[in-house]
């Protein structure tokens, strides 16, 4: 067993062990740790498949922002889980249908899963070399490749990612943006255009009377 | 083609999109204290019937651009000139209301144009890809014009339930879009329609398929996956629920055309059972379930799941003359959608809207010509000949027959039998109960309007306008074979 290999087993089975851990643990920020440690071993995997750029995008956006955002949210929101798995013996009868269902299914399209003859090579070595999958080392690297479609063969789904971001900031304002009446807001201009004639008052107060 | 190329192509989308953007630069900065602004919704209208236009002047054009991402071809811009056409009058029909209900902002136009635009991506997507991207960016502004009337519980109720599921629906597209491409490795239709020849059913595309449609049939709120359609459309703002009940569907419809037509045309022994078992599941729950509502939102809701249903029997059939029929029935339906919803937004009590049932009882002798309208949209949408309607059901039937599903247009006169039931259920309330306290008048020019239009177009209108509608649904439809 190389090293990479040695490695794929160690990622995989962090992969699948923590994925296990994060859909059973009692506690909702645990299960938010087991998910980071998912996309770590996640993009372990990826490096190991040469796809470096994808990799640090994992770690980057996902546990970077996304399992971040998470925690906050699972730690700021006061839900009581004990209360929402209450119901659970109730929908085990009609959940486990359907996972059966859906098992099944997996279960046949594996069966009809014919694999062309370079992905058999791959699956008996789940880390090829460059030697065996004949990769041309000359050849862009990952970040080059994918911005040589992003901006051309891509540029469609590129601009509507962008419009849907777009919506989704316009949906966050209108949903919760609210003027607030009575907020003192400092102007700077009016501040600098004061003088000594409006911003200071002379009184004449006689002594023992006050204003 | 490169991608200057394509922007020719893209022409009608991408002055809307600009236009969204300028109006909405310009809406931040006009904002007026009570967020009314009359500018932004007649600028929006104005883009909209600009686009309409535009698409209808490229009619026949069969093109494509961004790499096979995007195809515009007879079928795309029939369906665009609807989903366009739909779009304004949502946001004419709007403009009568009250202040804050949500629909007075600024954004409500703007988030509109962008919904319109996911849609017109959607008819035009002729790739996995684009397909999801597509219904996602018209789904995000749906969510929200679902919640705008944010002070309201029901609009916030409905905005979240419609979102949760409409996750959950993404899910499941996007689950069956990968199985598509695993099992042909391919995310064009064109690409797939080449490697799903249907000869050896792989299981694995044909669950991928299955799921793809489930997706699909989310959003087009057919039965059994329709939960979502009555809560939200009682709980949004009313002319939230006449966009809701028009543009969508169309989009949602042709996409579903367009996707099992155009990447599964060899396979169509595969998914037309599944479509006709959702055609029956449709019409029986829009049929039998709208016979007991009250309320007329909810009964409109249950109504148009009823009228998918009946347009799926005829993408069931699977021929050009079964999605020709498809697409007169869709635009037979938006036209008395809107005219039916309009009639409701008059529904006014004082104070605020009212939209019980019982409330139009004798509405003949308070409100002559409201009552004359509804009643013909009533019986349009009822399917009673000559209206607008029977012409939609018997193309509709006529395919199903040709493609010998005559079993299935059996079911589909039965289930417009008991359809008919409850459409002039409405119509007897209306002309032979006790009168009910006339409707509060109010500015109403424009619904009144839209709504007697609706109504000509449905009883004189269509015994004239079918033969054309007939000719550009036919060429459309050619077009994706």
């Amino acid at each position: 067993m190389t090293f990479a290999a040695f490695m794929f087993w160690v990622f995989a089975i962090t992969v699948v062990a923590s994925g296990v851990m994060t859909i059973s643990a009692r506690n909702p920020v645990h299960s938010v740790m087991f998910l980071i440690l998912a996309f770590f071993g996640a993009a372990g995997l990826f490096i190991l498949m040469g796809a470096e750029y994808l990799a640090m995008l994992l770690l980057v956006v996902y546990i970077g922002a996304v399992a971040v955002l998470f925690l906050f949210v699972v730690m700021m929101l006061d839900v009581d889980f004990v209360e929402m798995r209450q119901g659970f013996l109730r929908y085990v009868p009609i959940g486990g249908a359907l996972a059966t269902v859906i098992v099944v299914e997996l279960v046949l399209i594996v069966a009809a899963w014919t694999l062309p003859d370079d992905d058999a090579i791959a699956r008996a070595h789940p880390v090829p070399t460059a030697a065996e999958t004949g990769a041309d080392p000359s050849a862009p690297n990952n970040i080059e490749a994918l911005g040589l479609v992003l901006y051309t063969d891509y540029v469609h789904y590129f601009q509507i990612a962008g419009v849907i971001l777009l919506v989704a900031m316009i949906g966050a304002i209108v949903l919760t943006f609210r003027t607030r009446e009575g907020v003192r807001k400092q102007d700077p201009a009016e501040q600098v255009a004061r003088d000594r004639a409006t911003a200071v008052e002379m009184k004449n107060i006689r002594t023992g009377q006050g204003i | 083609m490169d991608v200057l190329g394509s922007l020719g192509v893209f022409l009608p989308e991408l002055a809307l999109l600009l236009g969204a953007m300028g109006l909405l630069i310009y809406g931040v900065f006009q904002e007026t204290e009570d967020g009314d602004n009359e500018i932004v919704p007649l600028a929006a209208i104005g883009l909209l019937l600009a686009a309409t236009a535009l698409v209808a002047l490229g009619g026949g054009v069969d093109a494509e651009a961004f790499a096979g991402a995007f195809r515009i071809d007879a079928f795309s811009q029939f369906s665009k000139a609807l989903i366009f056409g739909a779009a304004a009058f949502a946001i004419l029909m709007s403009n009568e209301e009250r202040q804050g209900s949500g629909v007075r902002r600024f954004e409500y136009s703007i988030l509109i144009l962008l919904a319109a635009i996911g849609m017109a991506l959607m008819v035009s997507a002729n790739d996995l890809i684009s397909l999801y991207m597509a219904i996602e960016t018209q789904s995000l502004a749906l969510y929200v014009l679902a919640a705008i009337n944010r002070d309201s519980h029901r609009s916030t109720e409905a905005g979240l339930k419609y979102f949760v599921l409409g996750a959950l629906s993404s899910g499941l597209l996007l689950y069956g879009a990968s199985l598509i491409y695993g099992f042909t490795g391919a995310t064009g239709f064109d690409a797939i329609a080449a490697v799903a020849t249907g000869e050896e059913a792989n299981p694995g595309l044909v669950v991928g398929l299955v799921f793809l449609i489930c997706g699909l049939a989310f959003k087009v709120s057919a039965a059994p996956f329709h939960m979502w359609t009555p809560d939200v459309y009682e709980g949004a703002p009313t002319p939230v629920t006449a966009f809701f009940a028009a543009a969508p569907k169309v989009a949602a419809m042709a996409l579903f055309a367009r996707a099992l037509v155009g990447a599964f045309p060899e396979a169509v022994g595969d998914w037309r059972p599944v479509i006709a078992m959702l055609a029956v599941a449709s019409m029986a729950v829009g049929s039998f379930s709208a016979i007991v509502q009250t309320n007329v939102k909810r009964l409109l809701a249950y109504s148009s799941i009823g009228h998918m249903g009946f347009a799926l029997v005829g993408l069931a059939a699977g021929t050009e003359r079964g999605v020709s029929s498809v697409l007169i029935y869709m635009a037979v339906y938006i036209v008395m959608t809107i005219g039916a919803f309009s009639c409701v937004l008059l529904m006014r009590r004082q104070g605020g809207r009212t939209e019980s049932v019982s409330d139009l009882a004798g509405l003949a002798e308070t409100d002559k010509s409201l009552a004359l309208i509804l009643g013909i949209l009533l019986f349009s949408l009822s399917g009673v000949p000559p209206t607008g309607g029977f012409f939609g059901k018997f193309f509709v039937f006529g395919a199903a027959v040709e493609a010998g599903l005559v079993w299935l247009a059996i079911i589909g006169v039965l289930m417009s039998a008991v359809a008919a039931f409850y459409y002039l259920r409405i119509v007897k309330i209306m002309w032979f109960d006790e009168a009910a306290p006339a409707f509060a008048s109010g500015p109403g020019v424009r619904l009144g309007l839209t709504a007697s239009l609706s109504a000509v177009i449905m009883l004189p209108g269509l015994l004239f306008l079918i033969g054309p509608l007939e000719r550009a649904a036919t060429s459309a439809a050619a077009s994706l074979f």
